[in-house]
């Protein structure tokens, strides 16, 4: 006999949406000249209207940040800038459950990652900074290190306010001031975290949020006002961002995509194992830069592995985001919809043998059910493209040093999962692999004190952690090697 | 019996590719003059295929020398100290031959270089323990950050024998491979140093040092996709903006020194790699 879950919905009363949003410049919202819609991605319904922002409201937001530099946020001391973002914690910690509900209804995850996950990190990473604030001097990067002004910050769609969390905090922390563009179809909490600056009385002009497209983002990466350019997103958007800002003096940190292996050995702990290559792709519907997308298993326990994971994989409860009890949520966007069908099709081309549990998908909205392709070959493009989105590569290898071979050849290096009781061969596999992340009997776990970023072509510079405050502040005087 | 008027045997100037010294492939040289105008030499001018050629041997040596460990690489810079130091006065004067340099400041520069590799030599076995951390993690996870070389690391000299030497040993002492691209006069002395790393215990291809026209050489390192790390810092203003073009083809970490001595610049050759692993019984 089973037992069928009743859905538990979290009510959408907690948050307000209004019809129609501005930009916040200056410590208020100012209305754009444009509008586009932003829907739920669960349900196709408009939510409500974005302003489209154009370079004029770059330019003002831009002179905004710039403004509250000079005059006020790096007058501040230390001391005052961390109370502001203990500030900013705690109101967040209050409104946290408004803020995951919105997420949840922007995004298309699941309440249960935006409330557990998203918005706990985001409040702990305020808090975590916050404490920096008055400490710079301690941080490994000299007496006395310099912010570089208006940090300009683009971030995507699949973590709206943990993004906006890993780019303002450390910015303000180090004593920068800052401009930053949501993701054109995820920008209802940030500009709830803008009412948030307001209750904080947070200084105006130090946080500015223009919303718009990828147009409004480039005006912002080639603003000359802009010192320090922070980017989430993908690796091509990554390059032209190097490119535009290849004759400034532009610093720029730059998160990207990945191909993140996880390799499970033969002594591996399965069940765990398996509840990890879950957790690894399907956390968040795949949206994740980091995720597991190949698995890479140990050929004299892949039928085992395989087989425990499609089991898993049935159990997965796809549907209302809202449902408390949903694992799977809403592909965020048509487009990207769209790329996860073109690619997987793209697998079923190439040779691969594509498997999905029975998922009665809804009508209205974006879905994907949770995919696994076996038999998949180091060329197949599955097994080089970042797909983004539930669909996961599976590889098998025989000798440790070809399961290696195999999780490097991408020109990612993001992160990578290692799966074994055998502490000697996890570290040895952990020096091995050419990645910025590597969890170990674990995986997609974020921590604001832990540094994250890539090797290779998954971007420059490392957020949270002492390695993140680097990325906002130039090195201060050094006592040099006499 | 000592002749008198005794003719000089006179040095070939080679590349210095995979622990060997071979000629450019391509067969061209340029020449080398004395600040009074005097021929010294011929050095090779380095090619494209000499570059590519490094690549492969740099690629081919760095996985070793990086796995090396710290204290034997820390040897190994110090026995360059160690090779520089027999060497120093023939180097003093070919710089001040070939460069605009006085034989008393050249004399005090290679003192200096000399002493700039002891100095890196120190920093193998430290750089974990100063820019390495263990975090704090809120959950049941060992979680700790540690740097690690890029790989094949190419480098840029011009003018000043420190800064040749700075620029390599920055780029090596982590575990890096690296190729030097020299230009101009500075290859004469470049090549000497040559034979230093030649007898100093280090691995064919960690270093690697081409002699020609950076103008030339550059845009091919900033466009190798087997070329992970580019230090510009010898390249003029201007031309810096389309090496960085170039190099964001693969996200090549570009960096341009401050002329301080800090490991600041061995630190932007390296990546920092975090690893998560659970805590229970």
């Amino acid at each position: 006999m089973t037992f069928e879950y009743a859905p538990a919905l979290e009510p959408r009363a907690i948050v307000t949406i209004k019809p129609k949003y501005g930009h916040f410049i200056n410590g208020s919202f100012v209305s754009g000249k444009r509008h586009f819609p932003t829907i739920n991605p669960a349900t196709e319904e408009i939510l409500s209207h974005l302003s489209l922002g154009s370079a004029s409201d770059i330019d003002k937001a831009v002179a905004a940040a710039q403004k509250a530099y000079t005059k006020t946020w790096s007058k501040l001391s230390g001391k005052e800038r961390g109370k502001y973002l203990y500030r900013i914690a705690r109101i967040l910690q209050e409104r946290a459950r408004e803020f995951a509900v919105l997420e949840t209804l922007d995004n298309g995850k699941p309440i249960r990652e935006t409330r557990d996950i998203d918005i706990p990190l985001v409040a702990a990473h305020f808090f975590y900074h916050a404490g920096w604030a008055d400490k710079l001097d301690y941080a490994g990067l000299g007496h006395s290190p310099q912010p570089y002004g208006v940090a300009g910050q683009i971030i995507p769609w699949n973590f709206p306010l943990l993004m906006l969390a890993w780019k303002v905090a450390p910015a303000l922390a180090t004593g920068n001031t800052v401009v930053l563009k949501p993701a054109e179809t995820t920008s209802l909490t940030a500009l709830l975290f803008a009412e948030v600056c307001q209750q904080a009385e947070l200084p105006d002009g130090v946080v500015n949020i223009v919303t718009g497209d990828g147009s409004t983002g480039a005006t912002l990466v080639n603003h000359p006002g802009v010192h320090k350019i922070a980017f989430t997103g993908s690796t091509e958007v990554g390059k032209k961002i190097a490119r535009a800002i290849a004759a400034t003096d532009k610093k720029a940190t730059l998160e990207l995509g990945g191909k993140g292996a996880n390799i499970v050995f033969d002594d591996a702990p399965v069940d765990e194992a398996v509840e990890g290559i879950v957790n690894g792709i399907f956390f968040n519907q795949g949206h994740v830069c980091c995720a597991g997308s190949r698995l890479i298993l140990q050929e004299s326990i892949a039928e085992e592995i395989i087989e425990k994971l499609k089991v898993r994989m049935a159990k997965i409860r796809v549907g209302d985001p809202l449902d408390k009890n949903t694992d799977l949520g809403a592909i965020n966007s048509r487009e990207q919809l769209t790329k996860i069908q073109e690619l997987a099709a793209i697998g079923d081309a190439e040779g691969a043998q594509r498997w999905s549990p029975q998922c009665n998908l809804s009508d209205k909205g974006y879905w994907f059910a949770p995919t696994i392709f076996t038999g998949v070959t180091q060329a197949h493009r599955i097994a080089q493209e970042e797909i983004f989105g539930p669909v996961l590569s599976v590889l098998t290898f025989r000798t440790p040093q070809e399961g290696i071979d195999k999780a490097n050849n991408t020109p990612f290096g993001l992160s990578a999962g290692i799966w074994s009781e055998k502490g000697s061969r996890t570290l040895w596999a952990s020096q091995q692999l050419r990645a910025g992340v590597i969890w170990a009997n674990t995986f997609n776990k974020f921590d604001p004190t832990s540094p994250f970023g890539g090797y290779k072509e998954s971007g420059w510079g490392r957020e949270g952690g002492k390695h993140g405050l680097a990325a906002y502040l130039k090195t201060g005087r050094e006592s040099g090697g006499k | 019996m000592v002749a008198t008027n005794r003719i000089e045997v006179k040095k070939t100037y080679k590349l210095f590719i995979n622990g060997a010294f071979p000629r450019s492939e391509s067969g061209r040289v340029f020449e080398v003059h004395s600040k009074k105008g005097e021929f010294i030499a011929n050095p090779c001018l380095a090619s494209r295929k000499d570059l590519r050629d490094s690549v492969t041997a740099a690629r081919a040596a760095q996985h070793g020398w990086a796995k090396a460990t710290a204290y034997n690489r820390g040897q190994i810079l110090y026995r360059i100290a160690e090779m520089l130091e027999g060497r120093a006065e023939q180097c003093a004067a070919e710089i001040s031959t070939t460069t605009a340099i006085t034989p008393l400041k050249a004399q005090s520069m290679v003192s200096e270089a000399i002493d700039r590799w002891v100095w890196y030599a120190g920093w193998s076995d430290k750089l974990s323990a100063v820019t390495g951390a263990t975090n704090p993690v809120a959950g049941p996870y060992y979680n700790f950050t540690i740097p690690e070389p890029l790989g094949v690391v190419v480098v840029t000299a011009s003018d000043s024998f420190i800064d040749f030497i700075d620029a390599i040993a920055a780029a090596v002492v982590s575990g890096n491979s690296v190729i030097a691209l020299v230009d101009g006069g500075l290859s004469v002395p470049a090549m000497t140093f040559a034979e230093v790393l030649a007898t100093s215990d280090l691995p064919a291809g960690v270093i690697n040092i081409l002699t020609g026209s950076l103008d030339e050489l550059a845009p091919w390192a900033a466009s190798h996709m087997d070329v992970d790390g580019f230090d510009i810092s010898a390249i003029s203003k201007k031309k810096r903006a389309e090496l960085k073009v170039a190099g964001a083809e693969n996200l090549k970490r570009i960096y341009i020194a401050d002329g301080k001595l800090t490991p600041s610049r061995i630190l932007a050759f390296m990546e920092q790699k975090t690893v998560w692993h659970t805590i229970g019984v």
